[in-house]
């Protein structure tokens, strides 16, 4: 296996280059003391700890239920509405949850549209006498969150459903399940690693969330490293924090593969045909396109309503604000070359952990993902020191032999940027190619290898050609995280330089956030365009399956 | 569909328009702020129109003096803003900036706005003031009523660990020690009528909602409210509640400030002094009273009618660096007593 070796030095070098960061923010720990960690037991950390956790736990069951209740709907069903919710439910995915937070904060506010009209309707003067619950809480923070991050479960359970169970459901049927059963004893336990790649994607999305869990009043703990950071100017104090967080993170993570590994979720080389759905017209149909429409509603429609709305009140107060144009092309650029490198490398991590599967290979594909773990700020923060030494090395080298100043070359430019996002989604784009990897069968590896074709050979012609709409799907979900990343963006962004993310930022943190609903909406319009074709690439990879 | 090489192909074309260099200019300065650009905006261009210096500029909201430690000798940073001097203070505690001798600026901020070694400077001032509902007199209310036990349930803040609440708690330790410092926030507590968090603009929505009767805010949300500058909707927010300029019973108006330093190895030194010096010069400084709605430093100008209706600020007399030496207690605090939970 000599090129597997190959493989696995390319995924060292990976793993080393997603490390590295979190390194450095190990030094920045070791530089401070423990004198923070009593004030933290007593007094932060258990309240912290008790949020996060609920949060977690709500979020974690909103999305598995809705993600993998939706995903079912519109795989073991067929009714009228069925193709347009088949890719309507992917559209929270263009949405950043901060915006859906503000959005929502307005909309149920006391002096919001649905409180007014509500007490207009009931003939109630004073929001005093009419208290509805604030969004303001642990629970609407699970509410947002959950209804706009299902669709990392919706997705890989979808296009599980799409791909695989066929023949097992349909010889469930045969031996008379009905279709709770076939749900719940089949088609579930079977797309068990695509909920697990689903969910662990939607936690690790919600632990590191900054924006919309400090604007609805929950504390978690990532809030907790930030104050620690900012408010005290302990850097150290707030690396130990951000790697104790993280080694809690990859504990579960690993508790939860290893809870599978013993078992196997390939058919081998038989037909893998999608699923016969069962037609259901009249009131089913119409009560099934309801059911599947309410996650649409929530987590797109009423944010992204709202978000024209305000942008139509903006643009005739204010105008078109400026430099939008020159936002939205940085945006996109950025987010196509990062998706490019995220993609190379999604393949290097998940194929050397194939064709390697030694312990180094495997220990590197995990530690390849570990960077969506961390928030951020603080993954950026951990960037800046090793790209600073490096810089520094790199520039007295050149200049001793060419002479001159040439300044930094990594900090401050779109290199930077694409290496933060490459840290940061690689966990994405290695996530769902595994999971395609994962259908195909090692068998069919033997075959190609037996006929004389290196390891690489067997990538370019027999995986890379299966894998396709995993890839495409891996790479537009990349694609649309770039484009919406923000604290790595504001932190190591060249001068002059804005992303629609940044632009809107700006706007709020002027705090006046509707200022910012037109580049709001243009975020998730260009989010849009991928998850669109995102849909488009998990239907013609159901159909063109042999 | 988009094939795999037309992707690539459009992002290599996209890495290429991303990596091209800048137009270079002649003279330029490199601004660091952590003010959101749009706000300085009209100061910079007026700036650049005067001298013919352009200038550059990063909004980076947190980590800017690890962003610029981590540069290092090449950096290109020349000038460092921050909001909150607790910020500006920590820059220098880096070790990031470098002392500026310059009698433009000695003369134009008074030395309570300033560093005693020159090393940064106040811009504008911001005060912490007191929202409410109109129909309460509110007559010489001090920082310490807050806690009074009628404002149960009617009393609205942001987060405690915000650095605009850590200050304001900062300067409340300065003022009576820690001991009476904790049971005053203990008794904001009690009187939240919703949990700690948002931003000031929702204290005044909230007090429009009902929700509460006063609560905390800063000075310059009301003029942008008011004016108008924010849209119909928010002057509404604005016009929906009273303020009132509170002051220490031993003191005056808690202030923060916006402000700024040279940064340690600014390439552009000259130009750098040469912003700083027209940022405090009358011109700029009523840029800053009449559409940031901030108070100016420099006695020369006057703040807008819209700020100065609130009544005379009389800023608490403590000097800034004595407030920030009780920042990180006044942090600690709050996470201790849990003033978000």
């Amino acid at each position: 296996m000599h090129s597997g070796r190959g493989w696995s030095f390319a995924s060292l070098l990976v793993a080393a280059l997603v490390l590295l960061p979190l390194i450095a923010l190990g030094a920045a720990a070791l530089r401070g003391d423990a004198s923070l960690w009593p004030h933290l037991l007593q007094h932060v950390l258990p309240p912290t700890l008790h949020q996060t956790a609920l949060l977690l736990l709500g979020v974690g069951a909103l999305v598995i239920v809705v993600g993998t209740g939706s995903a079912w709907l519109v795989s073991a069903y067929d009714f009228r509405g069925r193709a347009l919710l088949d890719w309507a439910l992917l559209l929270p995915l263009a949405v950043p949850t901060y915006i859906v937070a503000y959005a929502y904060m307005d909309l149920l506010h006391p002096i919001g549209p649905l409180q007014s009209g509500l007490r207009a309707v009931l003939g109630i003067d004073s929001p005093r006498d009419l208290r509805l619950p604030d969004i303001r809480s642990l629970g609407g923070c699970i509410f947002v969150l959950g209804f706009v991050l299902y669709p990392y479960v919706y997705l890989t359970t979808r296009a599980l459903f799409l791909m695989q169970s066929a023949t097992l459901i349909e010889a469930a049927r045969t031996l008379g399940a009905g279709p709770r059963t076939v749900f719940v004893r089949v088609a579930l336990p079977l797309a068990r690693p695509a909920v697990a790649v689903g969910a662990s994607l939607a936690l690790m999305e919600t632990i590191n969330d900054i924006g919309a869990s400090e604007f609805l009043g929950v504390r978690t703990l990532t809030i907790s490293i930030y104050s620690t950071w900012v408010n005290r100017a302990d850097l150290a104090g707030a690396a130990q924090i951000a790697l104790a967080m993280l080694a809690v993170v990859a504990a579960l993570l690993l508790i939860e593969r290893r809870g599978r590994r013993s078992q196997r979720y390939n058919t081998a080389a038989q037909r893998a045909r999608p699923m016969t759905p069962t037609r259901l017209s009249g009131a089913a149909g119409v009560a099934a396109f309801a059911l599947g429409s309410v996650p649409v509603l929530l987590g797109f429609v009423a944010p992204a309503l709202y978000l024209v709305e305000r942008s139509i009140a903006r643009l005739r107060f204010a105008g078109l604000p400026p430099s939008l144009l020159d936002a939205t092309l940085n945006t996109v650029a950025t987010a196509a070359a990062a998706t490019v490198v995220i993609v190379a490398l999604g393949v290097t991590v998940t194929y050397a952990a194939r064709v390697a599967p030694g312990p180094l290979a495997q220990a590197s594909a995990r530690i390849a993902g570990l960077g969506y773990a961390v928030p951020g700020t603080v993954l950026a923060i951990g960037l800046l020191a090793p790209l600073g030494a490096f810089d520094r090395w790199a520039g007295d080298l050149i200049e001793g032999f060419v002479g001159g100043s040439i300044g930094l070359l990594t900090l401050g430019s779109g290199a930077a940027l694409i290496y933060a996002y490459a840290a940061r989604f690689l966990a994405v784009s290695a996530g769902g190619i595994e999971s395609g990897f994962a259908r195909i069968a090692p068998s069919i590896d033997h075959a190609a290898r037996t006929l004389g074709e290196t390891a690489g050979g067997v990538l370019r012609r027999v995986h890379l050609p299966m894998l396709r709409p995993a890839l495409a799907a891996a790479a537009l979900l990349v694609f649309v995280d770039c484009m919406k990343e923000l604290p790595a963006t504001l932190l190591l962004r060249p001068l002059d330089f804005e992303t629609l993310a940044t632009t809107l930022y700006g706007e709020a943190a002027r705090g006046t956030y509707e200022d910012g609903a037109v580049a709001a909406l243009i975020i998730v319009l260009a989010g849009l365009l991928p998850v669109l074709l995102l849909a488009r690439v998990g239907r013609r990879a159901a159909e063109t399956l042999p | 569909m988009m094939t795999l090489r037309q992707f690539l192909t459009f992002a290599g074309t996209a890495a290429t328009f991303l990596f091209a260099a800048s137009p270079a200019h002649a003279e330029t300065v490199n601004l660091y702020t952590t003010r959101e650009p749009g706000l300085i905006q009209p100061l910079l261009s007026a700036f650049t129109r005067e001298t013919g210096v352009d200038v550059r500029t990063i909004f980076i909201k947190d980590g800017l003096a690890e962003r610029v430690a981590a540069e290092g000798e090449r950096s290109p940073a020349d000038v460092l803003m921050t909001v909150d001097f607790g910020n500006l203070i920590d820059l220098v505690d880096h070790d990031l900036v470098q002392a500026v001798d310059s009698e433009v600026l000695r003369a134009a901020v008074p030395a309570a706005l300033r560093d005693a070694g020159n090393r940064w400077f106040a811009l504008s001032m911001r005060a912490r003031l007191v929202y409410a509902a109109k129909d309460l007199d509110l007559e010489g209310l001090t920082y310490e009523d807050l806690a009074d036990p009628r404002w149960k349930g009617r009393f609205c803040m942001r987060s405690g660990l915000h650095p605009y609440s850590t200050a304001l708690i900062a300067a409340y330790i300065a003022h009576h020690g820690e001991a009476a410092a904790e049971a005053w926030l203990q008794a904001l507590k009690a009187n939240l009528a919703r949990k700690a968090g948002g931003g000031d603009r929702e204290v005044a929505r909230d007090i429009l909602g009902q929700l509460c009767d006063i609560g905390v805010g800063n000075s310059y949300y009301v003029g942008r409210m008011r004016s108008g500058a924010g849209g119909p909707e928010q002057q509404k927010w604005g016009d929906a509640i009273q303020v009132v300029l509170p002051r220490f019973e031993n003191g005056g108006t808690h202030v923060n400030i916006s402000g700024a330093a040279v940064a340690r190895h600014a390439p552009n030194r000259d130009q750098a002094v040469r912003l700083l010096e027209y940022l405090v010069s009358p011109a700029a400084q009523q840029i800053y009273a009449h559409v940031d709605f901030e108070y100016p430093v420099n006695e020369a100008a006057e703040p807008d009618p819209i700020t100065a209706a609130y009544g005379t600020l009389q800023p608490d007399a403590l000097p800034l660096t004595e407030i920030a030496r009780h920042r990180r207690t006044a942090s600690l605090m709050a996470e201790r007593i849990g003033f978000d939970n």
